[in-house]
């Protein structure tokens, strides 16, 4: 038996975020085999197949299987599973949207955002935003799983290149057609994957003096930049920027977090950071209880000096 | 078209939830509850549909203990015309719930069906495309933005990076992001109204569907605690903190 694992990726390039997963999926203690479904995504295999742990590369390239769209991936991976013992993905938002369709096509269970795997059938993932921790046991014969990329580390690549085996793809039901995609452009890095990142609250007051204040220090250190719920629904930052439990959760060396007092919806995304720094005015915003570095003052101030210093 | 809603009872949002000292769940006990905020926005959804003349009827359904009926109240309060109560006491999983709405989807020959993408005490994330599955339908989840045509619905989905906007096939589920729309509140006469609308109470044996748990919670424990910071007093020190105590920079 063997662990099947879903590639992240863009039809171009692989997401770092697989490297993540596949550390997950080493850990199910079975070879890993990788499935690249897209369209002409050969690419992607090739990338996919310098992983270190990938037993094999399967292909499934297929015009409606461009955007990676539910019905047609979950059809696809359910079809696929049956020769597997697990099945894993990273749980962003195709891998969320995709594998419980697949799951239920199985009739097992999915076990959801996983954040350490104790064994096979063990696995540790957070609830109720974080304040808790559960260990549960699945019973299900195939163990379907996402992964919370942020809890583990990156697998290596090397030059040895795994086979790579083009699949069948099941025929599309054309229950859904892409309309159109509006995706931010951007040149920092992947906020998901960044390892510092700067985050701005609703303190800023407006888009543009958020833009103002915290693009030159991310350009300086190279970070990404995140936003609050508050920021993103003020329309200071798009919505891809937001951190916290209903956006993304991230787990980056440093997150200096800048006029965001800390409620649990944003703590849920980025505790696990590795340093946290705040600055905030409020010296009894909950975001100080859990900094490393908590600077009180008017960010107005602090941050062009901060960014004049580094 | 009638338009089936799923609501689920949770924790209220605002309520710090505190482990059990027994480490099999959180305590519940006199907890304040509330309706699943994702849910809330599910519902709204569906009322706006009905108010701009494009759906006749908005059913909700919860699945739970006798107290869920206070949840579906709730959402006949905001206008949703009846509700169905699963009554269960039994801890009910995604793919269960999501059989239990696909018999009630047949039975009441839905033609959407809202969802909220996730329900903040799990976190699983799964309902609505399990349901999506089981059913065989299309399927939009982390839907912001709503466009009902003849015979399909456009969703404009939030996705890592943006937004995509996808045209289903109706019959389709439609599961609800925080930026969909803005909940309503329940006005006073609502609330009385809401009082005499009927929910029809079912058990999970008369729609055939076996509940059994595939998981077993083992544990459940406090999170790591962050061990305690220290406040700085300038940027310099900040700086000198960062590059030669934590080494980040």
């Amino acid at each position: 038996m063997a662990t099947l694992l879903i590639a992240e990726h863009d039809n171009t390039n692989l997401s770092d975020l697989t490297a993540r997963a596949l550390t997950a999926a080493c850990a199910m203690q079975a070879p890993v085999t990788l499935l690249v479904a897209g369209s002409n995504c050969k690419a992607v295999a090739e990338q996919a197949a310098r992983l270190d742990g990938v037993e094999k590369v399967l292909v499934a390239d297929a015009p409606h299987l461009a955007q990676q769209a539910a019905e047609p991936m979950g059809a696809l991976i359910a079809e696929l599973a049956r020769d597997f013992q697990a099945v894993l993905a990273v749980a962003s938002s195709t891998g969320k949207s995709v594998l419980p369709r697949a799951a239920a096509l199985l009739d097992v269970m999915q076990v959801s955002e996983v954040t350490r795997i104790e064994s096979p059938d063990t696995f540790v993932r957070p609830i109720y935003a974080g304040n808790a921790i559960e260990t549960i046991q699945s019973s299900d014969p195939i163990k379907v799983i996402t992964v919370r990329s942020s809890a583990f580390e990156p697998a290596g690549q090397g030059d040895a290149s795994a086979p790579i085996t083009a699949v069948a793809v099941p025929d599309d039901m054309a229950l859904s057609a892409f309309e159109r995609q509006e995706l931010a452009q951007t040149d920092r890095p992947d906020l998901g994957s960044a390892r510092i990142v700067i985050s701005g609250g609703r303190a800023f007051g407006s888009k543009e003096t958020f833009d103002r204040f915290l693009e030159p220090i991310a350009a300086k250190l190279g970070a990404a930049i995140g936003a609050s719920r508050a920021a993103v629904d003020s329309g200071y930052a798009g919505n891809e920027l937001q951190v916290g439990q209903t956006g993304k959760v991230v787990a980056p060396d440093l997150y200096i977090a800048c006029g965001i007092s800390g409620a649990i919806q944003h703590l849920a995304g980025m505790k696990d950071s590795r340093y946290i720094v705040a600055i905030n005015k409020d010296a009894d915003a909950p975001i100080f209880q859990v900094a490393d570095y908590g600077l009180v003052g008017d960010l107005f101030e602090i941050l062009p000096e901060l960014e004049s210093k580094l | 078209m009638k338009i089936l809603v799923a609501v689920k009872r949770v924790v209220d949002p605002n309520v710090r939830v505190r482990v059990r000292p027994d480490g099999q769940g959180v305590e519940l006990t006199n907890v304040k509850m509330a309706m699943n905020p994702f849910d809330e926005i599910a519902v709204e959804e569906a009322l706006r549909l009905k108010e701009t003349g494009k759906a006749e009827e908005v059913v909700l359904v919860s699945i739970g203990p006798a107290q869920a009926n206070e949840t579906l109240r709730n959402g006949l309060a905001m206008g949703a015309d009846r509700g169905i109560h699963v009554q269960t006491d039994a801890r009910v999983e995604p793919l269960a719930v999501a059989k239990l709405l696909k018999a009630i989807a047949m039975e009441e020959a839905a033609d959407l069906m809202f969802l909220g993408k996730q329900a903040i005490d799990d976190d699983a994330n799964q309902t609505g495309q399990m349901l999506a599955a089981l059913l065989g339908w299309a399927q939009g989840t982390f839907a912001s933005r709503v466009e009902l045509g003849e015979g399909r619905v456009s969703v404009t989905r939030e996705v890592d990076g943006g937004l995509q906007t996808v045209s289903l096939k109706l019959p389709a589920v439609i599961t609800t992001d925080l930026r969909l729309n803005e909940p309503r509140y329940a006005s006073l006469p609502n609330i009385m109204k809401a009082k005499k609308k009927p929910v029809d109470v079912r058990t999970v044996e008369s729609l055939g569907v076996d509940i059994a748990p595939r998981h077993t919670v083992l544990s459940v424990t406090e999170p790591p605690a962050r061990k305690a910071g220290t406040l700085v007093a300038s940027v310099d020190e900040l700086l000198d903190r960062l590059r030669n105590e934590a080494g980040v920079l």
